[in-house]
This record gives structure tokens, C-alpha cells and sequence, in this order.
């Protein structure tokens, strides 16, 4: 309209570009991302593991869907983290009074932190496979994990963007995480809910990292996945449809 | 005939309950430089950011290169370029990198080239591949305002381009906001530094109270508000002595 040009998908491939350069140029935000759940995956193996009773011959495998959960959880801090720096530093200003798509600034953040977790989970699967991680899944089966972690960084990923967009400080925009690193916790991630007293197991059974760290441990481990696939995806779907909504909400605020 | 870059109207705006503008009127001459004076928190960035379609205003009307702001920012973001109050660059990526991002996301030819261009003529070719994180205040207020440069947009918007550089960091922005205005460039620039105006300025509006209480050429500014004891003393009113003339009329009634 108006003799106005609109390049979405390369603005947003120049944006991607340009926080995928931040993202090499700040390793360390990798290294910190996958350095607690690798400890953690030390700890648990090599110290708790062998008294905790998961009815599993290899609790590597038991835990490392968990972990994984773990590390996406404290990845997405760095998304809003990376946003709440552009528009503090007025980068974000800059690109909204130029004549590019208004969108592409925020997916191209969303696409980054899809591609940073992608590479923290990479490298957390690597030292599982050093500890003795194995799977049986075929190739559909990786597949399906790799859609279902995909789709919960994303639910997050937007989550993470309300809080970039509508913190006040750093810290704001970054401690939202906290509580989602801790829902693992009160999950099966570690120790099956038979185990935990009975308000705990309510919770944990009925919160959405248990079906899908159950679907992803059935799918890896080549054993039906039953219902826990379709619990896990409308977990991960609603949360980010609703997460969409508000972050877009204050995307517009801003703008 | 001289055709009018920017056009504002009874510009309206409040946050809350604080009116910061009250309505606000002038006219921005194409390729002239044009400065927005005002105190601290008289509401310049408001204006600037309303003119450059980042904020909406609740009443009034302004046009930018012949658009309307509100119904046609696509078409005003086309022609214009924003430096903001505090510099805007990438600081995790270098000067060049910084300048061939927004070449890139202008779609220019050869933004190589174009970055090459601004770093030798804003003297930072020498720092070019370091991180911006590494720079000098003044060094990225240039990296800032060459950012703005990017594609010679037609209109530039400079939101108090020196609050903070050294004086002589100071005389190089001077220099390159007059050097634009040379070569065809609208700049509207706001500032504190009455000096700033008065070096720079074609046209100065002053901004108090939510309304320009004063606006035109120096030497008109001078003339509407001559200055009593400016006869005894061999000197011609700076704009200093105009600026707290009017302003202490305005309180003392
Ligand atoms: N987002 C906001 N919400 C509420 N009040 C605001 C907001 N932005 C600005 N103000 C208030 O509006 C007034 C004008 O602010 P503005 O930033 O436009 O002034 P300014 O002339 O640019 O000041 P300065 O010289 O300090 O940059 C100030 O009183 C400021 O506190
Ligand atoms: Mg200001």
C-alpha cells in the first residue's frame, strides 16, 4: 500500500543474523545456560542416583528429559534478557521508526532463542551420551522429541518476551525464569510422583512439565507414548497462544 | 517556493494525568535546520517521538514529508531517521557491522560501501572492527548519528545530539548537522544549549509549558524581545538573555 515495500522474512533473516553475532560473541551465555544442568546431571547420576529408586536400569536416560526442560528454562532468560537490552538501549526505537516490518524485530529474537537452546540442548545430549545416555528411538521418534522441545522453547521463548518488553530493570527481566526452572523439581523429572506425599503429587501430575518429560522419555526410550503426547502438546500450544497474546499486547504498548 | 517539511498543528499530549504538550505549532522549512529548545522535561523528546511515529499524540495534527503521522506512518518512516536523546548503536557489534545492519535493513546496493563511506567521513575508520562496547562517548554519539545517515533519508530528527560530549566533540557534531543541512537534508534537532541554537539553527522554537512561546530566526527572536539594559551594554542579546526574558515575564505574571 502506498508504494510501501514490505520484506518480512528478510528483515527478519537480517535480525536473526544480527542477535545470532551476539549469541557467538557472548559463549559464555551458553556456557551458563547448560553448566547447571550438567551439574545438575553429575549430581543426580553420580551422587543421589544411587539412592533414588526410578525403576530403571539406566537413570541417565530417566533424567536427562528433565534436564533438558531445565536448560531451555534458563535459556529463555537470555531472550528476555537480549530484548530488554534493545529497548533499554534504544535499539528497539531505532529500528521502529525505520521503514522495516514491525514484526520482524521480535521474531527475529524468537528465532535466536530457538537456535541458542537448540545448541545448549546439543551440547547438554553430548555429555549424556559421554555418561551413558542411550536410546533405542528411530528416527521419527527424535523427530517427534525435537518438535515437542521446539515447541516448548517457543511457548517460553514468548513468555520470555512479555518480560523483556515490560520489565523495569534487569533483573526483572531476567528472574521470571526462576520459577520455571523449579517446576522440574516438583515433577517425574527426577523421582516417579509415586513417591511424593499426596498435595505434592497432585501438583506434580497435574503440571505440564510431567507429561511432557513422560512423553519425551517414552518416545526416547521406543515405549507407547499414550496419552502424555497430546497432554504435553496442548500444555505447550495453550501456553503459547496465551503467551502470544500478552507479549504481543506489550510489543504494541511499546510500539 | 518554499515547501514545508514537517507541519505540526495543536499537538496535543498527555501521560496520565501530566499534560506535557499543550498545543504546539510549527513548521519545518525542507532542507533547513530547525531547533527545538527547551528545559529539562519541557517535553522535546514527546515531540520528537510523536514525529517520528513512535508515540501517538491525543490531539492536533502533524505531517512529515506531506504524511500524516497517525494514518500514514509507513509512508513517514520512509523519509525520515531518528538519533535518539541517548545513542542508539549495537554495542556487542562493531562499528561497521552496526553500519551495514541498517544499510542492510534499508536494502541499499552495496552496504559495504556505504559503511566504508560514513566511517571515513565521521573518522572512525580506524575503530571500525572493534566493538562499539570499547568507544568513546563522542566516538559513538558519530557512530550514532552516521547510523542515522544510512540511505540519506530526507528528514533527520537529532534528540539533543551533544547533551554530553566534550566541547570539542561538540564542534564535530556541529559540524556535520550544518554539513547536512547542506546538502538538502531537513534536520530538526533538540537541545538545552541555547549556544547549539544559535550556532546551528535556521529557525528556533522554544518550548515551555507545553507550548512554543517563541519561535523564529535568531535575529527575529532578537528583535521581538529586545532587552532594556542590552542599550547600556555594548552587546547584542544572546539567546540566553532572550530565553530567560521570556521565560521570567511569562513566571512573574
Ligand atoms: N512514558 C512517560 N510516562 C509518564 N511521564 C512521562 C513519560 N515520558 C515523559 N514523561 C514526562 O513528560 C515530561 C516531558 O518529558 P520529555 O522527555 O518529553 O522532556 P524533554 O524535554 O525531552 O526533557 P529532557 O531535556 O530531560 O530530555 C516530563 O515531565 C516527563 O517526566
Ligand atoms: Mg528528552
Amino acid at each position: 500500500m502506498d508504494g510501501v515495500k514490505k520484506h518480512f522474512f528478510s528483515d527478519m533473516g537480517i535480525m536473526l543474523g544480527r542477535s545470532m553475532r551476539h549469541i557467538s560473541r557472548s559463549m559464555d551465555t551458553i556456557i551458563t545456560v547448560t553448566i547447571t544442568p550438567i551439574a545438575l546431571m553429575l549430581l543426580f547420576v553420580y551422587v543421589f542416583g544411587g539412592a533414588i529408586q526410578a525403576g530403571t536400569d539406566n537413570y541417565v536416560n530417566y533424567l536427562l528429559p528433565g534436564i533438558l526442560l531445565i536448560a531451555i528454562a534458563s535459556g529463555i532468560s537470555y531472550t528476555a534478557f537480549r530484548l530488554f537490552n534493545d529497548v533499554q538501549k534504544g535499539i528497539f526505537e531505532r529500528f521502529q521508526t525505520m521503514p522495516i516490518s514491525r514484526s520482524a524485530f521480535l521474531w527475529g529474537h524468537v528465532l535466536t532463542s530457538l537456535v541458542s537452546n537448540a545448541i545448549s540442548l546439543i551440547i547438554i545430549i553430548l555429555i549424556a551420551l559421554i555418561m551413558g545416555f542411550h536410546s533405542s528411538a528411530g528416527i521419527l521418534s527424535w523427530l517427534a522429541v525435537v518438535g515437542i522441545l521446539a515447541l516448548f522453547t517457543l511457548a517460553l521463548t514468548w513468555l520470555a518476551a512479555i518480560a523483556g518488553l515490560s520489565a523495569k530493570t534487569v533483573d526483572g527481566a531476567s528472574a521470571f525464569s526462576y520459577p520455571l526452572i523449579f517446576l522440574p523439581f516438583i515433577s517425574s523429572a527426577f523421582v516417579p510422583t509415586e513417591s511424593m506425599p499426596s498435595v505434592v503429587r497432585v501438583f506434580a501430575e497435574n503440571q505440564p512439565v510431567t507429561s511432557i518429560v513422560e512423553a519425551i522419555r517414552a518416545l526416547l526410550s521406543d515405549q507407547p507414548v499414550g496419552n502424555d503426547i497430546w497432554v504435553a502438546l496442548a500444555w505447550c500450544v495453550g501456553i503459547l497462544i496465551v503467551a502470544y497474546f500478552f507479549a504481543m499486547r506489550a510489543y504494541k504498548k511499546r510500539a | 517556493m518554499l515547501t514545508k517539511s514537517i507541519k505540526v498543528t495543536g499537538l496535543k499530549k498527555s501521560y496520565k494525568d501530566l499534560q506535557v504538550l499543550k498545543g504546539v505549532d510549527f513548521e519545518v522549512e525542507e532542507g533547513s535546520i530547525f531547533a527545538l529548545l527547551g528545559s529539562n522535561g519541557a517535553g522535546k523528546t514527546t515531540v520528537v517521538k510523536i514525529l517520528t511515529t513512535l508515540l501517538k499524540q491525543d490531539g492536533g495534527s502533524v505531517t512529515v514529508n506531506g504524511f500524516d503521522v497517525a494514518s500514514k506512518p509507513e509512508n513517514v518512516r520512509q523519509a525520515i531517521s531518528l538519533t535518539g536523546q541517548f545513542a542508539a548503536v549495537d554495542e556487542l557489534l562493531t562499528g561497521r557491522e552496526n553500519l551495514i545492519l541498517i544499510a542492510k535493513l534499508r536494502y541499499l546496493k552495496n552496504p559495504r560501501q556505504v559503511a566504508d563511506d560514513l566511517l571515513l567521513s565521521f573518522g572512525l575508520t580506524e575503530a571500525a572492527d572493534r566493538r562499539v562496547s570499547t568507544y568513546s562517548g563522542g566516538m559513538r554519539r558519530r557512530l550514532d548519528i552516521a547510523l542515522s545517515l544510512v540511505g540519506k533519508p530526507k528528514i533527520i530528527f537529532l534528540d539533543e545530539p551533544t547533551t554530553g560530549l566534550d566541547p570539542e566533540a561538540r564542534i564535530e557534531v556541529w559540524k556535520i548537522v550544518k554539513g547536512l543541512a547542506k546538502g538538502g537534508t531537513t534536520v530538526l534537532l533538540t537541545t538545552q544549549y541555547l549556544e547549539e541554537a544559535e550556532q546551528l539553527a535556521d529557525k528556533i522554537a522554544i518550548l515551555h509549558e507545553g507550548k512554543i512561546i517563541a519561535g523564529g530566526t535568531l535575529s527575529e527572536l532578537k528583535k521581538m524581545f529586545p532587552l532594556a539594559k542590552v542599550e547600556y551594554v555594548e552587546k547584542q542579546p544572546t539567546l540566553e538573555d532572550i530565553f530567560l526574558a521570556i521565560v521570567g515575564k511569562r513566571e512573574g505574571k
